[in-house]
């Protein structure tokens, strides 16, 4: 318990100590607000333009949300640096020479980094509301409302899973130019194209990122098989399914 | 004591590492010695529990590495200067592997101190130069105070006074009873730094044995003899004697002969005798590089076209007595400049120095 602790301990000093560590967080937080912002701004001034039907069904939360397409990708590199800056330096054979059991060592890095990316996707999550919300004037909806919190709070477990999901996919690929040209990809495109054509909309549906962002909805448009937790449920199946890979990966191969 | 029994390697068909048995006593400086990939590198990953064998074992104090209780105060190691985050600062690069291995962060000043780095503690690493990357490593293998020290190439990149350094602390290390475990491709380097040496080739051992008797069984002198040049009767006449009179002769490529076994006032004594005039008579000690060398010839993997090696293996290689720090090309028989990745112990390049 002793040695978790100190390992813990220097996995903090670890990402404190490097810049990247800040200029991915604070770039996570910034887009998302910033351009949630923007968007929910563009929505005040169209909002008498939009068809009926979407004016019924407007949801306002899910608005203030709309730059985590972007914001993510931050949280993204975020968690592909923190694995990968061991391998691309060599430090990993450092890391393993002073803790031999790799477990150990893994379960310490993903505790530090998830609590961090959890912490700075919650922050992000409540600003993206707030100012979203400020910005929305009279469509705006508040905390209290029904399902809102929930939400809110979905949006920072959102961010702080993504980040997770990247790292275990790069324990997988170690290379931190492997992991961004599939990661990013992955997240910002095929998502998006699986989702609109129509044949194969069923089954994007069941990718981590579509899944997962189920539960920002406030209101169901029905167009997904699984609620809002059930959608989170198959984004935390992903996460522990790279996490597994990438455990065994650490285990098996040569450092 | 670290020991090594039948120890192998292999990456799919490539043996990197066979059937290794050796000893590494405490104690002692232990030089390992071997050309660019020869398996150095993977016998120490292996020694840190890194890498896995593919057959055989290497234990420490008995143990493999992942099972002795408290590894990183136990042992210490520097595998690779470049392995380190360069947006850290040297310090916070000490403090990351302390915390690691639940060693005090007062101990990191300590260890920046021995290393000489206190001034630039503070500063992040990307700045630094090899030479004090290796301090870094260096500093990061001592912060355990530990009885086992691995080093790989820890010279690399060093100048004069940094090399004289790392040559006294791993004495001074050694002299206070602990394991000291040093991989190198310069022999001239290990015949100043260690006290034993083990010596692999291609993944095989080659040699382990006391560096003074490397040094005595491989310094042999001999006398090189030059006889007047379009005399072949001469020279034929020389060979005959020196041959009955015990000595070994081989022939150069330039046409002097390298005399081994028979003392300089003998050799002019037989050529006085044979009435066969003499133009050069000079005496010669091989160097230990030339030996290591020869040892290792077979088993170099990178070599240039260049290198008279290349396409066959001479009779035999020479080197100036004046010069046993160069690990230099083998004498050219029309003295061409040679360029300096030509030298067959140091080529300019390999895969290794490129991870």
């Amino acid at each position: 318990m002793e040695r978790t602790a100190r390992v813990v301990r220097s996995e903090w000093t670890k990402i404190r100590s490097v810049r990247s560590t800040v200029w991915t967080l604070t770039a996570a937080l910034v887009v998302t607000v910033a351009l949630g912002m923007l968007l929910s701004l563009v929505v005040r001034n169209t909002f008498t333009d939009l068809p009926a039907r979407d004016q019924l069904t407007f949801d306002p939360t899910l608005t203030s949300f709309a730059g985590m397409i972007l914001g993510q990708l931050a949280m993204i590199a975020f968690g592909i640096l923190v694995v990968s800056n061991e391998y691309s330096t060599g430090m990993i054979r450092a890391s393993l020479t002073a803790v031999p059991r790799r477990g150990v060592f893994m379960a310490a890095k993903l505790l530090v980094a998830t609590v961090l990316a959890l912490l700075v996707g919650m922050v992000t999550s409540f600003a993206a509301f707030f100012v979203g919300q400020a910005v929305l004037g009279q469509y705006r909806t508040t905390l209290g409302a029904p399902h809102v919190l929930r939400a809110v709070i979905g949006g920072g477990l959102y961010m702080g899973l993504i980040a997770l999901f990247a790292m275990g996919v790069t324990w997988i690929l170690r290379s931190p130019m492997l992991s961004f040209g599939i990661l990013i990809p992955f997240f910002f495109m095929i998502s998006s194209i699986l989702s609109t054509v129509h044949a194969t909309r069923r089954v994007g549906n069941y990718l981590p990122d579509v899944a997962g962002q189920r539960i920002m909805a406030v209101v169901d448009t029905g167009d997904r098989p699984y609620g809002p937790w059930g959608g989170m449920f198959i984004m935390l199946l992903w996460v522990v399914a790279a996490l597994l890979a990438g455990y065994w990966v650490l285990k098996k191969r040569d450092a | 004591m670290i020991e090594a029994v039948g120890l192998t390697k292999s990456y799919g068909a490539k043996t990197a590492v066979y059937n290794l048995n050796f000893q590494v006593q405490p104690g002692k400086v232990t030089g390992f010695l071997g050309p660019n990939g020869a398996g150095k590198s993977t016998t120490m990953r292996m020694m840190l529990g890194l890498d896995r064998p593919t057959s055989g074992t290497v234990t420490i104090a008995g143990q493999p590495y992942h099972r002795l209780p408290n590894a990183p105060r136990q042992v210490g190691a520097l595998l690779d200067a470049n392995a380190k985050h360069g947006g850290r600062s040297a310090r916070a690069h000490l403090l990351c592997l302390a915390q690691l291995s639940g060693i005090p962060a007062s101990r990191v000043d300590e260890v920046l101190g021995i290393v000489g780095l206190q001034d630039v503690a503070g500063k992040r690493s990307k700045g630094f130069s090899l030479g004090m990357g290796q301090r870094l490593g260096i500093a990061g293998a001592l912060l355990g105070d530990p009885q086992v020290l691995l080093f790989d190439e820890p010279v690399n990149g060093l100048d004069p006074e940094g090399i004289l350094w790392v040559r006294n602390l791993m004495k001074k290390l050694a002299s206070e009873g602990r394991t000291v475990f040093v991989s190198s491709h310069l022999m001239s380097e290990m015949a100043q730094t260690a006290d034993h040496l083990i010596v692999i080739g291609r993944g095989q051992l080659m040699a382990d044995l006391p560096v003074r008797d490397f040094i005595t069984q491989n310094s042999t002198g001999f006398a090189r003899v030059r006889t007047p040049e379009g005399d072949a009767q001469a020279r034929d006449t020389l060979v005959r004697v020196l041959a009955e009179a015990g000595g070994q002769v081989l022939t150069e490529p330039d046409g002097a002969l390298k005399v081994i076994g028979v003392p300089l006032p003998r050799i002019s004594d037989l050529a006085h005798g044979a009435d066969v005039r003499l133009w050069e008579l000079s005496p010669h000690s091989a160097s230990l590089e030339e030996a290591y060398m020869r040892m290792t010839q077979g088993a170099v993997d990178y070599r240039s076209t260049q290198d008279p090696h290349h396409a066959a293996a001479p009779q035999f290689q020479q080197q100036q007595p004046q010069q046993p720090f160069q690990a230099g090309p083998p004498q050219q028989p029309y003295g061409l400049p040679q360029p300096q990745h030509a030298a067959p112990a140091q080529p300019a390049y390999t895969p290794e120095d490129a991870r």
